[in-house]
């Protein structure tokens, strides 16, 4: 059921190229993660959009073998064009 | 719309706030849906959960109904507002406070 970090890291990688990725594992058992993940390509979307893009790069692993993630998204700062 | 759809849609759209949770407001049966309940519980508004565990037709159809693959998953005013950690977010930068005082 669990899921390494830098796996969670890959697949988020492999569909956001540009995107900056964090992850921790909160509980130390592989199966309650946080993830921080900065985009550009995050801009002018919402909070919803954004996190629904990052379990798409998750591709239906999320409630199902990942069972707790926590999502923080953003544009990276200082990027206003 | 299949018969799942037609009860959330008819859910949503009766309640002002409505949290789709794992377990009640009062014995929450997980980590996110608790959190979630403690936010609505702190903005002081009143809110309507459904308890997913209890409906497992619900609890997989809330999930194509939002494009949303977890669960706590609220609705105010009938619009998909997120998960817990939007939530969350949302909360501390009081966006949350006044979207639900704005539709109440």
């Amino acid at each position: 059921m669990a899921m390494a970090a830098d796996e969670i890291e890959a697949l988020i990688r492999a569909a956001l190229p540009d995107a900056v990725v964090e992850i921790r594992d909160l509980a130390g058992d592989g199966d309650h993660y946080a993830a921080r993940v900065i985009s550009p390509s995050f801009a002018g979307m919402s909070r919803v959009r954004q996190h629904q893009l990052v379990y798409k790069a998750l591709g239906g692993r999320m409630g199902g073998e990942l069972h707790a993630l926590q999502l923080e998204t953003s544009v990276p700062s200082g990027d206003h064009e | 719309m299949t018969d799942a759809k037609e009860r959330i849609d008819a859910l949503v759209k009766s309640n002002d706030v409505v949290l789709f949770m794992k377990g009640s407001a009062l014995f929450p049966q997980c980590g996110f849906s608790s959190r979630a309940v403690a936010i609505l519980d702190h903005l002081g508004v009143p809110f309507e959960t459904v308890d997913v565990l209890q409906d497992q037709e619900i609890r997989a159809g809330i999930k194509d109904y939002s494009d949303w693959p977890t669960i706590p998953q609220l609705y105010v005013k009938g619009e998909f507002v997120g998960g817990s950690d939007i939530m969350m977010e949302m909360f501390e930068s009081g966006e949350l406070q006044q979207l639900i005082k704005a539709e109440a």
